[in-house]
């Protein structure tokens, strides 16, 4: 038995008509339905993606516990899908995330630059909000865009080929 | 599929079956292939990437070094563990893990048993190019078990499969990503399941230690002794590690028919009851009310002179269910030279109307291996996790093998694993299986043959009845009888039921014993009407609860604390404050024992004496003496000889307890475990508890004996709260009680005081108020009515 072919399922003795909202449980129900019932922890992500969104761009305990709830899974399976992927908080956040990839190919081409630079221009460090709220700065990890590295994701968006002061620009026009 | 292929590891040519990875078949063959993450009970994670081996298949060498533990065989394989491919591809995964794994091995506790420190010796370098800052990891509070060093983690995740696939429970998790990754709860909390020990043996670092032992010893200064655990009925194999003649810790010993791999928490931290301040060190003689430290001899001769005196049909012997086979075949043997057939070790079974046609010979009705391949089993009566973690363990390997559990219980059990529970008071476990028997239209002669006749089973009763009769056709299913049952007072009905339903779905009857040797006794001959080597004993004597209702004048208790050990403690205690003479047999010194005996005597406790535990599938397994006993206790079975030797009984001359072995192995010859009943069962009307609140009085996984009872880290665990009433929210209010309130609670006499929990998983019409822990001693019988008022 591995629980690599046959997921431990957690059931919760607690009512799920309860969590989230009505439109949040449609959503997730969308996501459940791709995958085989036995597998349903397989929405953990887009699950918890969309929990996110609408709690301000942050996870608390209680979230991560009724995404657990409702996909039937341990709680601490969903913390630790949690904690891995960087698009994930568990503290607030600002509205505007600025997330530079730090991975291999965004920092041979001047990522570690941009991260500096944000460092000392805005006085945040990585995983902070700058003072004023605007945004959170984080260091992300590869974002998939080599090609055009560095790259730099800032809410939906990604931003390639990236340049000090094109970066402050692109901060500078955040509401 | 199935043909063997030959593969070559090192040039040795190694027979493997298809799809066999090839670290399993280096294993079998001896090969050494150092590993981290690999193991034969776990998943395959491939994650420490110790393993890795260049191979080669069908003359095609594999581009890279591969991970033994993740590559499967194929025909035409090589394998070179030792190649220089594989040895720097060793090197530097060993470099890597130790880039932030502590280098201060002398203060690890698992320094000298570590399987990191040995692999660094064996596959890593001498020196460390790193030099930077390593990373520190906050340690976790796991509970009074397992101590915690997360920096030591290498992340093999050990743990975290243990916990899903063994255990059932996913406590623990590795959150974060790459260098922040670490292992823990994530959110505080005790590891509460009860096999959790055995991730302290997984951890191949020091990240996880047992807590009792931490920095007691060092690996090398200990001595091993091979033994068997003496809680419950499966006789886990253990290996004792000793030093300077005391017990330091219990590992457990591979036996895949027992208990495979792993040991229960209390099988593996029991041993510091042996430690506790309370063990009896002197024979002890009451004079004139004060306790006098005397020599054995003259001990010995004053119980000899008053088991003499007295009257033997007024004479009971009360045996501990975990005295070793050796003992009890002495007790019972001297009982009845002297006369006295009254002997028992039954201590908390109340119905004793089906002794005439009981089995002799009662044990698991399968053998423990086979319970994994059950496809339905019906449980009655039986906190199964608690009361047999091991044999729990193999039932939720049944059912996620597909099996179907369905249970009798009088509360809602946690389980990790799907089931069916029928959740009822205690006169509805037999309606319950009334029911069940109903739907598959079993005939029974006696009183219950109508009310089977005339039930409307539940849909649920129907299904369990299907599903048992589906195992029952492929000869897989089982009706097993746990502790709550045996404590019935309507037991024998139920007894009789459950061979009915077995009988007409085609399954089997087995019960859980509920303590070390509670097989063995039959065998021994520690019943009253069974004597040894399984025969019916030839005068019938008085079951335990007889001889205590019209108490006995002379009563000898071996191994047991009447207050906390027996069915009925108020009753006991009475009925031992009545009595002339009682004669106590123990390695503890406990009050109840000091408040109504008159002689103590002091016996080695588990590890103390040598002897025999028959386990759960009738398995004699033996054991040595490990360690002396102290002061001047001596093994029981010594004490036995020499009472024989001193009331001039014939054959007492015994050496060794091989000597005994031997001459009862002798008496056995031929006889096997059979759940055959001996006579009808089924003549026995159901009496009923009676009317009122209903009290549920089950065992605490750590109050099984006295040895538990005495082991501070698993007291401390959570599973071993203060003593409390638990009461369904409904059943609470209708009582106008809650959970913040105190009740005095009452079945005789004195009443005790205890909380209100309020716990949605006891019936309605119930309160679960445990037995054998403080608090419970001076309550009457575990499943009877129970008054209760606001305190």
């Amino acid at each position: 038995m591995s629980f690599r072919n046959a997921p431990l399922g957690v059931i919760h003795d607690r009512d799920k008509s309860t969590l989230f909202t009505s439109e949040i449980r449609a959503a997730i129900d969308t996501h459940i339905a791709k995958y085989p019932p036995e597998w349903k922890q397989s929405a953990v992500m887009p699950a918890l993606t969309l929990v996110q969104e609408a709690n301000g761009g942050w996870l608390t305990r209680d979230l991560m516990d009724a995404v657990a709830v409702y996909l039937d899974m341990p709680e601490v399976a969903v913390y630790e899908v949690a904690t891995f992927y960087s698009m994930y908080d568990q503290t607030p956040t600002a509205k505007h995330k600025v997330c530079v990839c730090n991975s291999i190919s965004c920092m041979l081409n001047g990522s570690e630059e941009l991260i500096h630079h944000i460092e000392h221009k805005y006085q945040v460090k990585p995983g902070q909000t700058t003072a004023d709220g605007r945004f959170t700065f984080k260091e992300a990890e590869c974002l998939g865009a080599c090609r055009d590295a560095p790259a730099v994701l800032i809410g939906k968006t990604y931003y390639e080929h990236l340049t000090p002061d094109a970066l402050d620009r692109l901060i500078e026009g955040l509401e | 599929m199935t043909d063997k292929l030959t593969i070559e590891i090192d040039g040795r040519a190694c027979e493997a079956a298809p799809g066999e990875m090839i670290i399993a078949v280096a294993d079998r063959e001896g090969i050494a292939i150092p590993r981290f993450c690999y193991h034969k009970k776990l998943s395959i994670a491939a994650n420490c990437r110790m393993c890795l081996v260049e191979a080669e298949q069908g003359g095609r060498p594999f581009p890279k070094p591969v991970p033994a533990c993740a590559t499967p065989v194929g025909p035409g394989m090589k394998v070179q563990t030792r190649s220089p491919k594989a040895i720097e591809a060793q090197q530097g995964t060993m470099e890597f893990l130790l880039i932030n794994h502590p280098l201060d091995c002398p203060i690890c506790d698992q320094g000298g048993e570590c399987e990191l420190q040995d692999v660094a010796m064996g596959y890593g370098d001498g020196l460390s190019r790193y030099s930077e800052g390593k990373r520190v990891v906050m340690d976790e509070d796991f509970g009074p078990l397992i101590a915690t060093e997360m920096t030591r983690c290498i992340h093999c995740t050990r743990c975290v499969r243990f916990g899903a696939e063994i255990a059932g429970v996913r406590e623990l998790g590795a959150t974060g990503r790459g260098e922040h990754m670490r292992i823990g709860t994530y959110v505080a909390h005790t590891i509460a399941h009860e096999l959790s020990g055995n991730i302290i043996d997984l951890c191949p670092v020091g990240a996880l230690t047992s807590k009792p032992y931490r920095f007691t010893a060092r690996a090398w200064e200990l001595t091993e002794a091979d033994s068997i655990a003496p809680h419950d009925g499966v006789g886990s194999n253990v290996q004792l590690h000793i030093r300077r003649g005391q017990v330091m810790r219990v590992h457990p010993r591979d036996n895949e028919a027992v208990n495979e791999t792993w040991i229960s928490d209390r099988d593996r931290f029991s041993y510091a009851g042996l430690h506790a301040a309370d063990r009896l060190t002197h024979p002890l003689v009451r004079r004139d009310g004060a306790w006098v430290a005397v020599e054995w001899t003259e001990a010995l001769t004053l119980v000899a002179e008053r088991l003499k005196a007295a009257d033997a049909a007024r004479t009971g012997w009360l045996i501990a269910p975990n005295a070793t086979l050796e003992e009890m075949y002495l007790a019972q043997a001297l009982a009845r030279a002297l006369g006295c057939p009254n002997i028992d070790h039954r201590l908390r079974q109340r119905d004793f109307r089906g002794d005439s046609a009981d089995p002799l010979l009662p044990w698991l009705g399968v053998r423990i291996e086979e319970l994994q391949s059950r496809e339905g089993v019906l449980l009655i009566g039986s906190d199964i996790r608690p009361e047999q973690p091991m044999l729990a363990h193999r039932l939720r390997k049944a059912v996620l093998a597909g099996g179907r559990l369905a249970l009798v219980n009088p509360y809602r059990l946690d389980l990790t694993h799907p089931a069916t529970q029928l959740v009822v008071n205690p006169d509805g476990m037999v309606d319950a299986l009334i029911g069940i028997a109903g739907a598959l239209d079993a005939r029974v002669t006696g009183p219950l043959r109508d009310r089977i006749a005339r039930v409307a089973p539940t849909p649920t009763q129907q299904a369990v009845a299907a599903s048992l009769k589906a195992a029952g056709a492929n000869g897989k299913g089982l009706v097993l009888l746990g502790a709550l049952a045996a404590a019935h007072p309507d037991f024998t009905v139920l007894k009789a039921l459950s061979y009915a339903i077995a009988a007409a779905s085609g399954c089997q009857v087995g019960y859980l014993p509920t303590a070390a040797n509670s097989v063995g006794a039959a065998l021994a001959g520690a019943l009253p009407q069974v004597g040894p080597g399984a025969r019916p004993a030839g005068q019938v004597g008085l079951p335990v609860a007889e001889m205590l209702a019209a108490p006995c004048s002379t009563l000898v208790l071996w191994g047991l604390e009447p207050d906390l050990d027996l069915g009925n403690p108020a009753q006991a205690m009475a009925a031992l404050g009545q009595a002339d003479c009682v004669i106590a047999a123990s390695a503890f010194r406990s009050p109840a024992l000091e408040a109504v005996a008159q002689v103590m005597l002091p016996i080695g406790a588990f590890t103390e004496t040598s002897g025999t535990y028959v386990n759960a599938d009738g398995v004699w397994q033996s054991f040595q003496g490990a360690v002396a006993p102290p002061g001047e206790a001596r093994p029981g079975w010594k004490v036995l000889r020499v009472l024989g030797n001193l009331l001039a009984l014939p054959g007492f001359e015994y050496s060794d307890t091989a000597a005994v072995r031997a001459e009862l192995a002798a008496c056995c010859e031929g006889v096997q475990p059979d759940n055959t009943p001996a006579g009808d069962l089924s003549g026995v009307p159901p009496v009923g508890v009676g009317a009122g609140l209903m009290r549920i009085g089950n065992v605490p996984i750590y109050a099984l004996d006295g040895l538990v009872r005495r082991s501070p880290a698993l007291q401390r665990t959570p599973a071993m709260g203060a003593f409390s009433v638990s009461l369904h929210p409904e059943q609470a209010s209708a009582l106008g009680l809650t959970d913040e309130d105190h009740v005095e609670v009452r079945q005789g006499e004195v009443g005790v005081r205890a909380p209100v929990i309020l716990d949605d998983r006891i019936p309605l019409g119930c309160a679960r108020i445990p037995a054998g822990v403080a608090g419970s001693e001076s309550l009457g019988d575990q499943i009877a009515p129970v008054s209760m008022t606001k305190a």
